[in-house]
């Protein structure tokens, strides 16, 4: 079958190619034909990581990243999930005497860093990773390498929080540090340092995805796939995307202009010589509030795609959804000041963050009466994916209506700082996060490891997480109008906050075993299931489904062309696969941002150790500035000759690559 | 520490406009949360159930999606509407604490430390003002204004049944006015988060009859009382010779120093260490002894004294109405 | 890399480590209660400082040195207790400059706390039996941290408050200030 439209070829590299040699000519193999042919072993080997602990440290398929995010997130999670544990623990009773203040404002500072930037961040972007290049229709991200950095930034920025932690001297001013107790003189000894340091990790991390994604989703979509064709997952990632790369910069700006002012002496939050401790707010909520968008956006795509799965339809109000994400989106970045309505500014200005926290409701109110009109409208299949779905619709929305009343200047004045907040952003988080993610987990857990979770176990470890998470967290609710604040790690009997404090403390505990049997139910599925999935279990209709589970090391032996946004669903088109693209070096497809048609051909980079070394030459920086104020620039020493050796060119790929430019 | 700490239970107009917002946000999200969670139950119940490989159904269906569409179209302009009358609630809600009229009002000066609060009463007075902490007095049916500023962190005032919480921010000064129209003993806490012990940083608002309250502030604006005992005398002298006096003051005395909450009054208090001990004889020597045990992390130095030299200085502070 | 590389390399790590652990530990402590039976005070103690007592404060001032919380309670007691009043904020006045190297009765952790404690003549004041023994340890560790003599992890950085010297954290024994008081302190030149 020849491709209907040519493909129009690279130009030329400026360099003179050298002169063709007999010893040149080898056979050119291509992608395309069937999966047991030669071509498409030669296309597996050529996709597959190197071996050994030098192909460990050096892989850059988006599978093996976007896996590696994903399990790396979770076990950050377990630990801050143990440190959420002790509080409830420590709060359970009154005048506790289980830990100290000290210990205690480290515990909750860590878990809120922790839950916050190393796990719910990174895990969406994980998730991204995996799924987005096998559903939009091509073999890896647009910047592997990029992403493969942001990795071992991510892992080496955790481990050096919790090196920290274990040497008492993880952050205790809260998640959110704020100055001056943050600061140079009330910030005692290195832990704000530390702090910091995770923040500019974080950063960059999910800048590099960011990034990644962004490219990936507009420049390597498959042919016919146009922005109204692409999946509502691949929309929400997108937008996401993009949120970050504006918002992220800024927190790392705010994190290193406190560390300017621990380490070199500078006056940026200091009232006395000009500075304004309500900077740091402005600078850290400007970005803390799309943050926590960050994470219920790609939860949106997460329930976007597993929706018309079950109600065995497509989603109706597809274009309503698409724009509602792009709305949230944009809104988000006017909501922060509701984050300081206690602070002295003006009233008038802050009664526009509330109209602005108001009108955010209504984009997610369009998405959430989609859904329930695809249900309504579809035929259900009830597995413990929509299971999971289900319980967000009824933990987002009651986070998202405390949202609404903590938009209210006046009422935000009562239960700001409450644990009314905690409540709040704990149902918001779970609900419209931590459901989603576990759908997804049961979703796309067949495909990724090619077999299925149990279902009994599956509904149990739902049902005990959905009350298990109304009894922690609702009476949270009644407490903030009790009165109690948060950040507290005690309090007295005279309160008459102990009962639903142990309440509270009893719904953590069915937490944690529906989190057991979910952990049960992974390591079975994982080590002692033998049944292999098909690859597509729920009979879903978009592309990664169209795969064998697990997918391919090239995820499809020839590139799919689409026509409908179901393309598993719709009957096929006339031309269905690319065919052409080299089997023996890494390559794929570029099209067009909107209509997706063909572009270029862009080969991807091989594996390489740069991207490992580079994020280790940034911890040699970073950790050195903590100690030493020269250490600020000769630091950057290293980095920057692990970047330069990146970015060197590599003849040889260079040869291959002209080599098979001007393919057909 | 007993007192009234709750934003349910109002008992001023600042509290009480919070108050029937609460109610009015209250009742219209327990609305929408009904309705849309009716809406997914029938949904989820007339839908017919089917299998992984039930044949997706891609069929046009146009009257169908033209009534779903009217639904979610009619579903948002009502969301759309019912937070538009909620913004107004609030904006009305806002411009009603705002509107607390302030004449002849009393005016305290705040100024919150790690972790207590320093209270100077109309400072602009100088025959009047005095200076007292973690305790105020206020009369019942006037207003008070609070101007709130910060010595080292941020905190945040609130006393949840007179309104709502105001934050004390190093370098900016802030003001807010509340106004207590029932007697009684409100309790209020420090809301931003400044340390070790910003659990243990209570404010108590006592709201009294005009009559009490000047007889109060008349008391706080004398000199100590001089000790009548010997044990009293005893306990002067401690505290005016050793560690008490680097930090405390008492006024008619020698102790002088401002770093420490004043005790020329510390006996007329409830509470010491901003609601850590009761005041009582027992407790109060122990805090002496060793603060730390009740507020680790307090600034509050430990004394290593004999019994009998602790008791001598409880009976003294004691004695301080 | 051979058996041998590799075990010279795991005991560079754990040492690294255990030394890191140790270091981190030490800094970042937060003793509220004094560590040491004693460190009180016994009201109306105004013998002057014993031997012993002598001794023991210059075992824990070297041990505050590295603790960054005591090096902060002293920053702030040193401004709670007015010591610029006569000091100034390091550069002194009526009383010697603290941030340089010129130390009239000795700059060691032992002499510092004496002078804290007995008073020094031409107005240093007496405040043992006034200021709590382990008061008196940060106040003797700020004080070297003032001139550099202290852990400089420890130290701490600019003041939230109006910018009076350079932070103690970058203060150096080698370069140190040199302060010229405009009052004759009777200290020879």
């Amino acid at each position: 079958m020849d491709d209907a439209r040519a493909l129009p070829s690279r130009p030329r590299p400026r360099r003179r190619a050298r002169k063709a040699q007999a010893s040149d000519r080898r056979e050119l193999l291509r992608d395309g034909a069937g999966a047991g042919s030669r071509a498409a072993v030669e296309l597996e080997r050529t996709w597959q990581d190197k071996p050994g602990v030098r192909g460990f440290l050096s892989a850059n398929g988006h599978k093996t990243i976007g896996l590696r995010f994903v399990v790396t997130a979770f076990v950050f999670a377990g630990l801050a999930g143990v440190m959420g544990g002790l509080m409830r623990h420590q709060l359970a009773t009154a005048d506790s005497h289980l830990v100290g203040p000290d210990f205690y404002n480290q515990l909750f500072s860590m878990h809120g860093t922790t839950m916050m930037f190393l796990f719910a961040v990174p895990v969406m972007q994980g998730f991204a990773l995996y799924i987005v290049p096998l559903m939009i229709g091509t073999r890896n991200t647009a910047f592997p390498r990029m992403s493969a950095c942001a990795y071992w930034l991510y892992l080496f920025g955790g481990l050096l929080l919790f090196g920290a932690f274990a040497t008492n001297t993880g952050p205790d001013a809260g998640w959110f540090a704020y100055v001056p107790l943050a600061g140079p003189q009330y910030g005692i000894g290195k832990r704000a340092d530390f702090w910091n340091m995770l923040v500019t990790y974080s950063e960059a991390m999910g800048l590099m995805v960011a990034v990644d994604i962004t490219t990936t989703i507009l420049k390597l979509r498959a042919p016919g796939m146009t922005l109204r064709q692409m999946p509502l997952f691949v929309w929400a990632s997108l937008v996401t995307s993009v949120m970050i790369i504006f918002a992220m910069p800024l927190v790392m700006l705010g994190a290193n202009l406190v560390q300017f002012d621990r380490m070199l002496g500078t006056h940026f939050f200091n009232p006395a010589e000009g500075g304004d401790a309500l900077l740091w707010q402005h600078l850290f909520w400007f970005f803390g509030h799309p943050e926590v968008y960050f994470i219920f956006i790609p939860a949106l795509g997460f329930v976007s795609a597993i929706i018309p799965t079950f109600a065995r339809r497509p989603m109706f109000g597809h274009d309503a959804i698409v724009l509602s994400l792009i709305t949230t989106g944009f809104l988000s970045f006017g909501l922060w000041v509701h984050h300081m309505f206690a602070t002295n500014l003006p009233e008038l200005g802050k009664s526009f963050f509330t109209a602005m926290s108001f009108m955010i409701a209504i984009p997610t109110a369009m998405q959430i009466f989609c859904w329930i009109a695809t249900i309504a409208a579809g035929r259900l299949v009830m597995r413990t994916p929509f299971l999971f779905v289900l319980g967000f619709f009824f933990i987002l929305m009651i986070g998202g209506l405390t949202g609404i009343m903590l938009g209210s200047v006046p009422l935000d004045l009562q239960v700001h700082d409450t644990y009314f907040v905690v409540a709040h952003l704990h149902y918001v988080l779970l609900g419209g996060a931590v459901f989603p993610l576990f759908a997804a987990l049961y979703y796309w857990f067949p495909k990724v490891t090619g077999k299925m979770l149990s279902e009994r176990l599956g509904e149990w470890h739902f049902w005990l997480f959905f009350i298990g998470v109304n009894l922690t967290f609702f009476p949270l609710h009644v407490l903030g109008l009790e009165g109690m604040p948060r950040r507290i790690y005690t309090y007295g009997a005279e309160t008459g906050w102990q009962t639903l404090n142990f309440v509270s403390a009893v719904g953590q505990v069915i937490n944690d075993v529906g989190t057991l049997l979910f952990a049960i139910n992974l390591i079975r599925t994982v080590f002692f299931t033998k049944e292999r999935a098909s690859a597509d279990p729920w009979g879903a209709g978009t592309l990664e489904w169209s795969v064998a589970s697990p997918p391919p090391k090239c995820n499809f032996f020839a590139l799919p062309v689409v026509s409908s946004r179901e393309p598993l669903w719709a009957p096929a088109a006339e031309v269905t696969h690319v065919q052409g693209l080299s089997a023996q070096i890494r390559e794929g497809l570029t099209t067009t941002v909107i209509d997706a048609l063909p572009d270029t051909r862009y080969a991807y980079p091989a594996p390489e150790i740069w991207p490992f070394v580079a994020a280790l030459s940034v911890t040699v920086w970073l950790v050195w500035s903590i100690w030493s104020v020269p250490g600020f620039a000769w630091g950057l020493i290293p980095p920057a000759l692990a970047f330069l050796l990146w970015y060197w060119p590599n003849k040889k790929e260079a040869i291959e690559e002209v080599e098979w430019e001007g393919e057909p | 520490m007993n007192g009234v700490h709750d934003v349910l239970a109002p008992a001023g107009p600042q509290a009480l406009a919070l108050f029937h917002l609460w109610n009015a946000m209250l009742v219209a999200c327990v609305v929408v949360f009904a309705l849309t969670m009716a809406v997914l139950a029938v949904a989820l119940w007339r839908a017919p159930r089917a299998g992984e490989r039930t044949r997706p159904d891609l069929d046009a269906h146009p009257r169908r999606e033209a009534t779903l569409r009217r639904s979610v179209v009619w579903g948002i302009a009502g969301s759309s509407v019912l937070l538009v009358v909620l913004l107004f609630a609030s904006f009305f809600a806002d411009r009603a604490l705002s509107a607390l009229p302030l004449a002849d009002a009393v005016h305290i000066d705040l100024v919150g430390h790690q972790f207590w609060w320093e209270a100077h009463y109309e400072p602009n007075s100088p025959e009047r003002t005095f200076a007292t902490a973690n305790e105020l007095h206020v009369p019942v049916g006037r207003p008070v204004l609070i101007r709130l500023r910060a010595d080292d962190v941020i905190h945040s005032l609130w006393v949840p049944s007179l309104g709502g919480k105001k934050d004390l921010i190093p370098g900016r000064e802030s003001t807010l006015a509340l106004r207590a129209d029932r007697a009684g003993t409100y309790r209020g806490q420090c809301a931003e988060f400044c340390g070790y012990q910003h659990a243990k940083m209570a404010l108590v608002v006592v709201a009294e009859p005009p009559a009490d309250y000047e007889r109060w502030s008349a008391a706080q604006r004398a000199p100590a009382r001089e000790p009548a005992t010997a044990q009293e005398r005893r306990g002067l002298a401690l505290v005016e010779q050793t560690s008490c006096a680097m930090c405390h003051a008492i006024h008619g005395t020698r102790a002088r120093a401002r770093r420490a909450p004043d005790l020329t009054h510390v006996a007329s208090r409830g509470w010491l260490g901003a609601g850590a001990v009761e005041n009582t004889p027992e407790l109060r020597a122990e805090w002496i002894a060793r603060a730390q045990k009740f507020k680790p992390g307090v600034n509050m130095p430990p004394l290593d004294a004999a019994p009998d030299d602790l008791a001598a200085m409880s009976a003294y502070l004691g004695s301080l109405r | 890399m051979s058996s041998r590389c590799r075990d010279r390399a795991l005991v560079l790590a754990v040492a690294g480590v255990a030394g890191a652990l140790t270091a981190a530990c030490e800094r970042e402590a937060r003793d509220f209660l004094p560590p040491r039976p004693g460190a009180q005070v016994a009201p109306a103690a105004s013998a002057p400082a014993s031997a012993a007592a002598i001794a023991l404060a210059a075992a824990m001032v070297g041990r505050y040195e590295h603790n960054a919380y005591a090096i902060s309670a002293g920053k702030r007691l040193f401004a709670w207790y007015n010591c610029s009043g006569c000091h100034a904020n390091g550069g002194g006045g009526s009383g010697p400059a603290l941030m340089d190297d010129v130390w009239i009765y000795g700059g060691d952790a032992g002499t510092v706390y004496l002078t804290i404690a007995n008073g020094r003549p031409n107005g240093m004041p007496a405040f043992a039996g006034r200021i709590p023994e382990d008061q008196l340890w940060q106040l003797a560790a700020y004080v070297r941290s003032l001139a550099g003599l202290a852990s400089a992890d420890a130290a701490p950085n600019r003041d939230d408050a109006f910018l009076t010297r350079t932070p103690e954290s970058f203060a150096d024994p080698a370069k140190p200030e040199t302060v010229k008081p405009a009052v004759a302190t009777g200290r020879p030149q």
